[in-house]
């Protein structure tokens, strides 16, 4: 086993060990990475992070594109892309050679196209009419999960950028986008299909004596409970489904394996809070029983500090040193550095130079206030930085085959590609071979 | 006050702990709240430091003064099999069902269906009432989904309504509706002083309120604490870096004199008070913006130890202190 944890992350302070570092341009600079997915929770800056990597990779030399749902409205003006029309659009602004597009899905458009591709004119029309189906194309949130893969299927198959970047849907569980191709592929093969479309041919099943008490029951029940137009709506709609995606399953499959495949490249996203590192472990735990390629974590919005050396207790301890300054300037000044001083920069005896400027009389005391707050305000910070590692430290113990990219925390908002760039900066800076660049930055 | 309180909000604003710091504040002087989870997420186990939450109301949490607090975890499979039991009687159909994969189908391919079941589900709570004819729980509070699908969610009852003309299921829907769009619903969003959840709220705010159903209040989570006020930020662009390399020198923090431990500390030190200074503007932005929504406004701390049990009680009573039941 590796060794004893607690000296490791006391000899590494806050840094992860560099076999666990996720180092992204080599991801992104290999052109065998054809599709990245990002997932993870909602509010940790999945759709950002898709951003961001994809106009890195851009700028990089690739032809990226990136598929997006429902980002926020600023993110998507960041790159030129407000207008809601299913159709990848040239990025302006990018630097080199490369090229960026990007895409908002549309869930009913992309829905309505898989009609139409697969339904002769007048099918077609007879489903996009369908009231069921209208509902189901536009409001059901499942369909927002099959809808992205078989997106991201169309946008593979078509072979036009040798990139794809894809920002899963803020699902309400971590099952959802992986389950929603097989379940809807199998509902449409299924047998209530069969059940819905053709209630007189029950009887002829063999094997099924002991359902079909319930099921002619059912279909009464079913008529019942929703009432008669609807059922007939629903039936319509699956009949004309059933013809008409004879290869739906087929269809599925090929997405769900087109995500297993070498090219592809999963992203679990997350922010250094417990629920949300729950949730990201959890989808490291489905990924792997589904056999997704994973290739590591991004943890976003991890915060650092430049004075770090100074630990939360002893800043605090010199702040209140501060305010009541009388207990600093009794006897030789040194009043302050009863606080374990040896815990504190061992490469300078700080009494020696404490000792050789006498605090000038009459300091001004707005200073002196100030410089309280300051202390105070990093020791918020450092109390934040060790909860923030404490959490990654749970996470890491538990998947520490899982790499982890560090992002550093902004502290605005992004809004352009200036924004989105500098994003990318940081999701890069953290290099294994060079583990000082982060902190000292 | 309504009785059943909803609680939305964007991903990652902590919803579910105001959920349930709300079902705390509201179970006082012996009142009894429900908490109803409708995600399948067992958060609010998680919250209460509980195992797994079961498809049944149980009691998780005794307020001060004597109210309780009780949970369920919606499961829409289980639920639906309810319903229709319940409903229509139908044991061995409901299995016939299952094997079908309709339940299957009904919960997860068609979600709006789903959200039928759960939103039904908390209404039938809000209107149970006991053998002595007094309703069952005082308040019913719903951990809800997220401010982007809620008032989709809410009103999916209209459209499977405009979906099923006739018949019982359009008779149910119709019940939840009418319970949903009274005054005695009120829908809460979540947010962070940040741009994109105040972005949401508003967008949000706007949704529910062009669909009818009762906007609540808006609550800030997870407000920082003001460590420099204004003329402290004003005092970092101008104050002399020695000044403050002698401050921390005096404070037992090293030598003042370039290179010394106290003035290595003093450019980290105000870099921090610039992050600072812009977040500070920023929150300040989103601040205004909230007022012009014109809902009563709430600020929850930001808790420095992280959430714990003992921090939800904190924050209801903080909810409590701003008069929010």
């Amino acid at each position: 086993m590796s060794p004893d944890p607690a000296h490791v992350q006391d000899a590494a302070r806050h840094r992860l060990s560099p076999a666990r570092v996720l180092d992204i341009d080599p991801l992104l600079d290999d052109p065998k990475t054809r599709i990245v997915v990002c997932c993870g929770s909602g509010g940790v800056g999945k759709t950002t992070t898709a951003a961001a990597l994809g106009l890195r990779a851009a700028e990089r030399g690739r032809k990226v594109v990136v598929l997006t749902i429902d980002p926020a409205r600023r993110l998507a003006q960041s790159m030129g892309i407000d207008s809601l029309d299913n159709v990848p659009r040239r990025v302006k602004g990018t630097e080199g050679e490369g090229e960026l597009h990007a895409m908002m899905l549309d869930m009913k458009r992309t829905f309505d196209e898989v009609v139409e591709a697969h339904a002769d004119p007048e099918r077609a029309a007879a489903i996009l009419a369908n009231p069921f189906y209208q509902s189901l194309s536009a409001g059901f949130a499942g369909t927002q999960e099959y809808m992205a893969m078989e997106k991201l299927g169309q946008l593979r198959a078509k072979d036009e950028w040798d990139l794809i970047v894809v920002d899963t849907p803020p699902s309400r569980s971590a099952l959802d986008f992986l389950d929603a191709p097989k379940r809807l592929g199998s509902f449409l093969d299924g047998r209530l299909i069969r059940l819905l479309t053709a209630p007189a041919k029950l009887g002829g099943w063999a094997g099924m004596k002991f359902l079909n008490a319930g099921m002619s029951m059912m279909t009464g029940t079913l008529g019942k409970l929703l009432g008669g137009q609807l059922l007939k709506d629903v039936q319509t709609f699956v009949a004309a489904m059933d013809t008409t995606f004879g290869g739906f399953r087929t269809r599925a499959d090929a997405t769900y394996k087109l995500l297993q495949a070498p090219g592809t490249a999963f992203l679990v996203v997350a922010a250094p809070e417990r629920d949300a590192l729950r949730e990201a472990a959890y989808f490291v735990e489905r990924l792997a029983a589904e056999d997704m390629p994973l290739v590591g974590l991004v943890l976003n919005r991890v915060h650092g500090s430049g004075a770090d050396r100074l630990s939360a207790e002893r800043a605090l301890a010199a702040a209140e040193n501060l305010e009541e300054p009388r207990i600093v300037d009794q006897g030789d000044g040194k009043a302050g550095l009863r606080n374990s001083p040896d815990t504190y920069d061992s490469s300078e005896p700080p009494a020696a130079s404490s000792a050789s400027e006498p605090l000038p009389p009459g300091a001004d005391p707005d200073v002196d206030q100030l410089t309280a707050s300051l202390l105070r305000l990093h020791a918020d910070r450092m109390q934040l930085l060790s909860r923030e590692q404490r959490t990654r430290d749970r996470f890491t113990a538990r998947h520490p085959e899982v790499a982890v990219v560090e992002v550093a925390a902004l502290p605005g908002d992004v809004h352009d590609l200036t924004g989105l760039r500098n994003i990318g900066d940081r999701l890069a800076a953290m290099r294994p071979e060079l583990p000082e660049t982060r902190t000292d930055t | 006050m309504s009785r059943l309180q909803v609680v939305s909000g964007k991903g990652g604003t902590g919803k579910t702990t105001v959920a349930a710091a709300l079902a705390l504040a509201l179970a006082t002087e012996g009142k009894r709240t429900l908490l109803v989870e409708v995600e399948g997420r067992q958060g609010i186990a998680q919250l209460f430091e509980t195992e797994a939450l079961p498809y049944e109301e149980r009691k998780i949490a005794v307020a001060p003064g004597g109210g309780e607090v009780y949970a369920l975890a919606i499961d829409p499979e289980l639920a639906l099999l309810d319903y229709l039991q319940m409903f229509y009687k139908l044991g061995s159909a409901g299995r016939a069902l299952k094997k079908l994969g309709a339940i299957d189908f009904a919960t997860t391919i068609a979600p709006g269906l789903r959200d039928v079941l759960l939103t039904g589900k908390a209404c039938e709570a809000v209107r149970r009432k006991d053998r002595s004819g007094r309703f069952v729980y005082d308040y019913v509070v719903m951990d809800a989904p997220p401010t982007g699908r809620i008032t989709r969610f809410l009103n999916v009852n209209d459209e499977v309504a405009g979906l099923a003309k006739i018949g019982p299921i359009h008779n149910q829907a119709q019940a939840v509706m009418r319970v949903l769009k009274s005054p005695g619903t009120a829908v809460h969003l979540v947010t962070l002083l940040e741009e994109m959840p105040v972005q949401e709220t508003a967008d949000g705010i706007a949704e529910l309120r062009a669909a009818r159903l009762p906007v609540g209040r808006v609550i800030v989570n997870m407000v920082r604490p003001e460590v420099l006020d204004a003329a402290d930020l004003d005092l970092v662009e101008t104050v002399p870096r020695a000044a403050v390399a002698r401050a921390l020198s005096a404070a037992g923090l090293g030598g003042a004199r370039r290179g010394g431990s106290a003035e290595r500390l003093v450019d980290p030190l105000l870099e921090q008070a610039a992050e600072y200074a812009e977040r500070y503007a920023l929150e300040q932005e989103q601040r205004a913006v909230l007022g012009e929504l014109e809902l009563p406004l709430h600020e929850l701390p930001l808790l420095a130890e992280g959430m714990d049990l003992a921090g939800l009680y904190e924050l209801a009573t903080e909810l409590r202190e701003q008069g929010m039941p």
